[in-house]
């Protein structure tokens, strides 16, 4: 890791910060109070989509942890959000929950399907561990609507009141955006902690080499259903606040396209980095937020039904062309980007 | 009488299967001879199809011409394909591979809904003929059956393609062992690039047998595919037979899933043999016992 000149670090306090020098710090809480001064000044729709980022770069945290820094491909994570998602709107529904207390649970229910799903990591990896979470995604939809269709309402949607703090109901989109948002900075926070622990590090070692770390004494097994569990925890996490985000939920939105657009959005960013999954949910959820915008423009010069498939159409193409663009040219994502930008800022303006 | 109804369900079952069969061998094509598991099988069939209805509708081509121009057309967007997308990528790690697929799928089911919308596209009436032939007590339906027998045309063109050609011996070659085959002369680029031209265009028999069936919708169509994941697993990943045997058991486990215990259940059966597989036997039946295990 470089470091700027003259930054020496003078007790293991010290060097183990995230932040070490003054300016960093002076930075970080700067950037923090802008960031949640935002409702202030950001018009309602706009939040409304910084809301689906902080939701997304929740879930993203989560397959980053799994796919990124341990290396087990997972396009699943759209099912485990799905069980998170509905384990708190059933809860609150009928079991009289409140938002608090049925979201720990949510989590919690979540981690335990993904550490079934991370069962057969014991015996098969790589690709057939991504077919494995595939079929999972597609059980966990079908579970959904067929086993109590009474409950959760089939193929319906399922709609949800709104959580409540005190006396102050969370229904408008300035509201959900400081609970999002500090959602969003503590997962943050808490992946970027656990990367650089003990346990980070062993998903390193799997993902670098199973063997190696085997003999080092990484309980492989072990550490690989604890990257699933965590994983699918942040999952149930984003579920459920993707669920108080919609305010109703339906198994049509967490399809497998979505697990898909997860993965990419990692390939994008950066895989193993946490800034990196911040980055790319940004990026391609703003691509999104741009085709929506100029879709309607494009699809004008068409007739009606072929305009409606030009605006759909835009999308995937769009996200396709983006992913690809980075697995050929930059595969180590935007982070890669990020750092080189650092590393020249610092030595600006020598070379050296 | 439950027998009967047994053994109706297993002819059913095995007509549907030759389509899983078909999609899984346009991906054991080229799992075989690359390495790469093509996400965008689903989409390549649907493509195909598509092409296929529309040089008939649109260009006014008998049925016979309108499949050969797409299957010629659709082995060159599998040669595109091969050299925009893979070959840059070759030798880059499993989930590259995995996300480049994916990412060609999502770009292919953009471009098909842009030029053919999301509705459903029918083939035109009477191409396969209609109809119900009774067997005794059993009863089969014409188009199934006629689009079996086309499938088992397709099965018996790639075998001799693998067991009897130049072609299919370099095939196999390159399927050994990369290094290997390089090491004799052969030219494992251009082999790529056959394995995704005929991956291509078996994969367009499929989506024109399922559009005869069906009809053609890009979000409904391309999504059958994932049905085959289970059939190739099945069968092994580097198996064409096993890929058959495979689609033919996924299609039998559908039908009496479906016959037995609830239609329902019919939809999600092959997901559960597919982790069942994975769980139990993850080489497959046919398949080489290469995967790696701790």
């Amino acid at each position: 890791m470089w470091r700027p000149c003259g930054t020496i670090d003078e007790n293991y306090r010290k060097d183990l910060a995230i932040t070490r020098t003054p300016l960093q710090i002076c930075l970080t809480v700067a950037g923090l109070a802008a960031l949640f001064l935002l409702p202030l000044w950001v018009p309602g729709h706009l939040l409304n989509n910084i809301n689906y980022i902080a939701i997304t770069i929740v879930a993203l945290q989560g397959v980053n942890l799994l796919t990124g820094m341990t290396g087990q491909i997972t396009i699943g994570q759209t099912g485990f959000m799905a069980v998170g998602a509905y384990t708190m709107a059933l809860l609150v529904k009928y079991a009289g929950f409140s938002f608090w207390t049925a979201t720990p649970v949510a989590m919690l229910a979540a981690g335990l399907a993904g550490i079934v799903v991370g069962l057969p990591s014991l015996r098969i990896k790589g690709f057939y561990l991504a077919l494995a979470t595939v079929a999972a995604q597609f059980i966990i939809s079908w579970l959904i609507v067929n086993v109590r269709p009474d409950l959760t309402g089939g193929t319906d949607t399922l709609t949800l009141d709104a959580p409540r703090i005190g006396g102050v109901a969370l229904n408008t989109q300035s509201h959900l955006f400081y609970l999002c948002m500090s959602v969003a900075v503590l997962v943050t926070v808490f992946t970027r902690n656990i990367q650089r622990s003990r346990i980070g590090r062993a998903f390193v070692a799997i993902r670098d080499n199973d063997r190696a770390a085997e003999v080092m004494g990484i309980s492989v097994y072990r550490y690989k259903l604890l990257s699933f569990f965590l994983c699918s925890v942040y999952g149930g996490l984003a579920g459920s606040l993707y669920a108080v985000w919609m305010r109703g939920i339906s198994v049509d939105h967490f399809g497998l396209l979505e697990s898909i657009w997860y993965l990419g959005m990692l390939i994008v960013g950066g895989m193993g980095s946490v800034p990196g999954a911040i980055f790319g949910a940004i990026l391609i959820r703003s691509l999104n937020l741009l085709v929506t915008y100029t879709g309607p423009v494009v699809g004008k010069m068409f007739d009606a039904t072929r305009g409606t498939a030009v605006e759909i159409g835009l999308g995937p193409i769009l996200f396709g062309i983006v992913v690809l663009a980075f697995l050929m040219f930059e595969p180590r994502g935007l982070a890669r980007i990020w750092e080189r930008f650092k590393a020249y800022y610092r030595l600006w303006p020598f070379s050296y | 009488m439950s027998l009967t109804l047994a053994i109706q369900y297993l002819i059913s079952g095995i007509l549907t299967g030759g389509i899983y069969g078909l999609i899984g061998v346009a991906i054991v094509i080229i799992y075989k001879a690359t390495k790469v598991f093509n996400f965008a099988v689903g989409t390549l069939m649907t493509l195909g199809g598509m092409i296929c209805v529309s040089l008939i509708t649109w260009a006014g081509l008998p049925f016979w011409a309108a499949l050969l121009a797409s299957l010629l057309l659709s082995s060159v967007i599998g040669y595109a394909a091969e050299k925009t997308i893979l070959s840059p990528l070759l030798g880059q790690p499993l989930i590259t591979m995995i996300m480049a697929t994916l990412a060609m799928d999502s770009i292919l089911y953009g471009s098909i809904l842009m030029v053919w919308t999301g509705y459903a596209i029918s083939f035109p009436e009477g191409i396969l003929p209609g109809g119900t032939l009774f067997l005794g007590p059993f009863f089969i339906s014409r188009e199934l059956l006629y689009s079996f027998i086309a499938g088992v045309v397709c099965f018996a063109l790639v075998g001799i393609l693998f067991k009897t050609t130049q072609l299919g011996l370099r095939m196999r070659a390159t399927a050994e062992s990369h290094e290997v085959a390089m090491a004799v002369g052969i030219n494992i680029t251009r082999i790529f690039s056959f394995s995704w031209m005929i991956a291509a265009m078996v994969g367009t028999m499929a989506g024109v047998l399922l559009g005869n069936r069906t009809g053609l919708q890009v979000a409904i169509t391309s999504s059958m595919a994932f049905k085959a994941l289970p059939a190739v697993i099945f069968g092994g990943l580097d198996s064409v037979a096993g890929a058959v045997i495979g689609g033919l058991v996924v299609g039998i486990i559908e039908k009496f899933a479906g016959g037995f215990i609830d239609p329902k259940v019919a939809e999600i059966s092959p997901y559960v043999i597919l982790l069942l597989v994975l769980m139990i036997r993850p080489e497959g039946l046919f398949g080489e016992k290469r995967i790696e295990r701790l």
